[in-house]
């Protein structure tokens, strides 16, 4: 079991705090000249993504948490779970709902996904920051209009539903940004 | 991270960096302060109970955190006002605003009390460029406390210092073992990090002065109601740049503090150096009255170039050295 000292936490770093994984977010060394010091720390809570904040005695440590990101390819669900390759080699991963959350809606069969494990399964998946993705339901779109701005929602191959401009027709492939949830452009 | 042969800091910073020490040399010797050059490398360390020092495994040497036993044993022999520039080493110490190795500035005034001194701090100050025409402000750590605490730190009780700090928006401590959970100057350190020191010297430096007698150090303690250390120390933008004593001269005295210090470490099972008996000696032997004040001049220099970290005053930090 590894350990990480106060002094070793820098942005990024793993630790385990009553058996949840946690990465430090910002790590402040605080002391007077003459006095005590203290390390406040913010920090990540890894399940469920909520930053908090810490003070912790300089030198105080944790216990390492075995997390890592990989890069893997999606591959289908059954409805229960989500099945990813590593295309390394050829390994294969399960994540279940909790684990792939809202990233679900974005996911494409062939696409390459970011999944964080701890002791070996899945915690988290993130969708690429952008994903083109088909229209499979929209209103007719309105020849012509490019400049009116007006919005109308579209429901995407993989079930999201996003708004996009009132020219876009169904079928149509556009990109989205998986962050915001909004209409980047037309993909030809 | 990816090893990087340049220096952290820019050429512009560096050239800063030069005249700001032009500036200090020619500070001290207009006004007649001799320049002394004191061993880095000591048979002896601190005791401090919050200085870490490095140990030279093999040699049985310790690197200084201060220039001040050697500079004072000078003064015991005579020397009339000195000052120093070097650099000092504390471990453990690595932030935005530590490096275990910095540029100590530290002198001392004989004849002179730390009131005195602070003047010749701000005149330093001004020297170098920083405030304009305001006299720099002058608050009691009592009334520091007061104003951004909102409590009085000689006589709040326990319970109210270890909430204060969560008041104030910062995390209560963890993990902290019964004997430093009982400790005033621990929550009153954490409230000076987090809620006092980050609100004193806006835009015009203030000096805080007159210290809890617990956290006196090497600074003479006045039996006023309660005792107060002839301690103080300078921020500026909420940075602590410089921290000064009215000197302790009592060998007798100076002795059982660091008695009790080793004891304290002891304690805890930290290091225990020996501390330099030669200091005693010398404070026996007719040590001067006099105020002495250490400053730190990467900070300065940080805080002139309006700089995001102390890393970047330096020609190499200690993720680069």
């Amino acid at each position: 079991m590894s350990t990480v000292s106060t002094s070793d936490m820098k942005a990024g770093v793993k630790i385990l705090i009553d058996g949840v994984p946690f990465s430090i977010v910002e790590n402040e060394y605080v002391k007077p000249g003459k006095g005590q010091a203290f390390n406040r720390v913010k920090i990540r809570n890894l399940k469920t993504g909520r930053v908090i904040e810490k003070t912790w005695r300089s030198g105080d440590s944790f216990e390492a948490a075995d997390v890592e990101e990989r890069d893997l390819q999606y591959l289908y669900t059954d409805g229960e779970f989500w099945h990813f390759m590593d295309p390394a080699n050829f390994e294969q991963h399960t994540a279940d709902k909790t684990a792939v959350g809202d990233a679900a809606q974005w996911l494409k069969e062939q696409d390459e996904v970011r999944i964080m494990f701890w002791n070996g399964q899945p915690l988290t998946v993130t969708p690429p920051n952008t994903v083109t993705l088909k229209i499979v339901e929209t209103d007719p779109g309105v020849r012509g209009d490019t400049v009116t701005g007006g919005t109308k929602p579209a429901k995407l191959e993989t079930g999201a539903v996003v708004k996009v401009p009132l020219f876009i027709n169904e079928g149509e492939v556009i990109k989205v940004d998986t962050r915001t949830g909004e209409y980047l452009s037309r993909v030809k | 991270m990816k090893p990087d042969w340049r220096p952290g800091a820019s050429l512009e910073t560096l050239k800063a960096r030069a005249e700001l020490l032009g500036s200090i040399r020619a500070f001290f010797h207009a006004r007649g302060v001799m320049e002394v050059d004191t061993p880095i490398l000591s048979r002896h360390a601190t005791v401090d109970r919050h200085i870490e020092s490095f140990h030279v495994p093999g040699a049985g040497l310790w690197l200084h955190t201060s220039p001040e036993f050697a500079m004072k044993r000078l003064l015991a022999a005579g020397s009339g006002p000195i000052y120093q520039l070097c650099h000092v080493f504390r471990a453990e110490e690595a932030g935005r605003w530590h490096n275990p190795e910095f540029l100590m500035l530290e002198w001392y005034r004989p004849g002179w009390d730390h009131h005195r001194l602070m003047d010749e701090v701000e005149a330093l100050m001004r020297a170098v460029g920083v405030g304009r025409e305001a006299a720099f402000e002058r608050l009691s750590y009592r009334e520091a406390f007061r104003r951004h605490a909102g409590l009085d730190p000689f006589s709040a009780g326990l319970a109210e210092l270890r909430e204060a700090p969560v008041r104030r928006g910062c995390a209560l401590p963890e993990g902290l073992a019964e004997p430093d959970f009982a400790d005033r100057d621990l929550w009153l350190d954490l409230l000076m990090s987090a809620a006092v020191g980050p609100r004193l010297g806006g835009g015009t430096p203030c000096f805080l002065y007159d210290f809890p007698a617990s956290q006196s150090a090497l600074a003479r303690v006045r039996l006023d109601d309660p005792p107060v250390a002839e301690r103080f120390e300078l921020f500026w933008n909420g940075t602590e740049l410089a921290n000064g004593f009215h000197e302790l001269g009592d060998a007798a005295e100076q002795r059982r503090r660091f008695e009790a210090d080793r004891g304290w470490r002891r304690e805890r099972g930290r290091a225990v150096p020996p501390y330099d008996a030669n200091l005693i000696s010398a404070l026996g032997a007719g040590f001067p009255d006099c105020a002495g004040v250490a400053l730190g001049v990467d900070r300065l220099l940080m805080l002139l170039r309006g700089l995001p970290d102390l890393a970047a005053t330096l020609a190499f930090d200690s993720a680069r050295a």
